[in-house]
């Protein structure tokens, strides 16, 4: 064991997980505001946004995460030369963000509109009723009802985005599941203790995400 | 109406996992029942050691020219040696059951002795020396680069790609090894599997893919258009073992049938086969290897 913990030292695990929470808080914040965009198209009184927003949701939720990355990485770099650096480290890591964005975007919008169904229609009739036109009733009635409504929900695809940040190791970006490959190759004497370490990793990192939405899930939630 | 949809939903769901567990009876699972039975008739005729089971080997599935699954077959030079090695355990090529071994779960397979043994470009280093048995090895590999062929003069081997771009698969370690040791400006790509670097490559997204020599042989000889080649300045050494079960009694023999194979010219016949048109012999000084001593 004494031994593990040395071959544990010589890898930059913290550092390999600090990438991972990078890529989830960039990505998180970059969804959340496309999924909100999205639920506002979703909800909108204008069938063309409504479709618009429909038929983003319904092809990125059932595209799998790992094409989207490897999509990133094979067509959009080379090929239609995205680039946001000359650096390759910068480069894929942005690319990988932008993924994640993308598709955990369809999450975050169905979560919110999730959070719009407990809304009661009253809330936005009244909104009408006092003469405010469609985006002033989201913006100040429905939407921040809705968000207090969709902590929990939001919460599970934020727990997902966090393990889904694996996935980017497919676009190149050296986050903690290629660093656990690099360790299996090398170390394959601790193979299960590897696998071990980074699996408490990552519970480590997601309980306490899973307590605080359940916290504030009650703590937010409109009494009615 | 509800009802009877509510019924073909059920009828669909049960055939689909009919079908499922159709596919994951087929191939056999490994080592176990599906062997004992229709072998019954054969234990007279073996070389000896086997008994009548099956042998399960472990390969790569990926790599042409060393492990490949072509529709129902398996090519390379791996499957070669694995099978020319059973036949002289006693077992016929109808016998083994091949599996797939990843890199990855390699060392798992074998302690867990889901495999009789493995012949996957499995390199003897001392970590998994500790925690399983390797016969062999029987062939010396080396880390190389497998470029364009336009760039030939202009990349000699790991110290010309100082500024330029290089691929390899996450989780091997040596495209990182290039960077630290030979070429500090390189930039690195590491994706899914080397058929995306290959892709990478023909684009000029990267300049260079690493790995060992006789794996890029097989690639490039696979890619076909004769517009990639391998460098053929290998600077490490890898000796591809077989490995085996920790404990496993196959050692010797598997050593004696290795030699076997190198006196006859088998082993010859069997590295030319699978490396013809690529333009690629391996490293005459180190191959054929010299056997290691089998653990006691």
């Amino acid at each position: 064991m004494a031994d593990f913990l040395t071959v544990l030292s010589e890898y930059d695990i913290a550092g390999a997980y600090w990438v991972n929470i990078k890529l989830t808080f960039f990505a998180g914040i970059f969804a959340l505001v496309l999924g909100t965009i999205l639920a506002m198209f979703r909800i909108s009184p204008v069938p063309s946004l409504n479709f618009a927003g429909s038929t983003y949701v319904n092809i990125l939720r059932n595209t799998p995460l790992t094409i989207i990355i490897v999509f990133g990485i094979a067509v959009l770099w080379p090929v239609l030369k995205v680039e946001f650096s000359d650096v390759f480290a910068v480069n894929f890591f942005w690319l990988g963000v932008l993924g994640l964005t993308v598709y955990h975007a369809a999450f975050f919008c169905e979560a919110l509109r999730s959070g719009v169904n407990t809304v009661p229609a009253g809330q936005a009739e009244a909104a009408r009723a006092i003469g405010l036109p469609f985006l002033d009733s989201a913006r100040l009635v429905i939407l921040p009802q809705a968000f207090r409504g969709a902590i929990a929900p939001l919460g599970n695809v934020v727990i997902a985005l966090i393990k889904n940040t694996t996935v980017v190791a497919a676009g190149s970006v050296a986050e903690i599941s290629i660093l656990m490959r690099e360790m299996v190759e090398n170390e394959s004497n601790y193979v299960y203790l590897i696998f071990l370490t980074v699996a408490v990793g990552f519970v480590i990192i997601v309980v306490p995400v899973g307590l605080l939405a359940t916290y504030l899930s009650k703590r937010l939630a409109v009494s009615r | 109406m509800r009802r009877s949809r509510l019924t073909m939903v059920a009828g669909v769901l049960a055939v689909g996992a009919l079908a499922l567990a159709g596919c994951q009876a087929e191939p056999g699972g490994g080592d176990g029942d599906t062997g004992g039975e229709n072998t019954g008739g054969n234990e007279e005729t073996d070389g000896g050691d086997g008994g009548g089971e099956g042998l399960t080997i472990g390969i790569k599935y990926d790599q042409p020219g060393l492990g490949f699954k072509d529709g129902d077959t398996f090519t390379g030079f791996d499957v070669d040696v694995a099978t020319y090695v059973a036949e002289k355990l006693g077992y016929s090529a109808d016998q083994i059951t091949f599996v797939e071994a990843q890199s990855a779960n390699r060392e798992t397979m074998l302690e867990n002795e889901q495999v009789d043994m493995i012949f996957a470009t499995y390199s003897i280093t001392d970590t998994r020396d500790e925690v399983v048995d390797f016969a062999g090895p029987y062939f010396v590999a080396g880390q190389d680069l497998l470029i364009r062929s336009e760039d030939a003069g202009d990349i000699t081997g790991p110290e010309s790609l100082d500024g330029r771009n290089l691929c390899s698969v996450s989780g091997s370690t040596s495209a990182q090894r290039v960077k630290d040791e030979y070429a500090e400006g390189t930039q690195l790509v590491e994706v899914g599997g080397y058929s995306e670097c290959i892709l990478q490559l023909i684009q000029g997204t990267v300049d260079a893919v690493t790995t060992d020599d006789i794996i890029l042989a097989g690639l490039a000889a696979d890619e076909g258009s004769g517009a990639l080649q391998v460098v053929g300045a290998p600077f490490s050494e890898e000796n591809y073992g077989v490995g085996l079960p920790p404990g496993s009694p196959l050692c010797e023999d598997v050593n004696a049938a290795i030699q076997e194979m190198f006196d006859d010219g088998a082993w010859e016949a069997a590295v030319e086969a699978n490396t013809e048109g690529t333009g690629y012999t391996p490293n005459a000084d180190l191959n054929p290897p010299t056997l290691r001593e089998c653990e006691a």
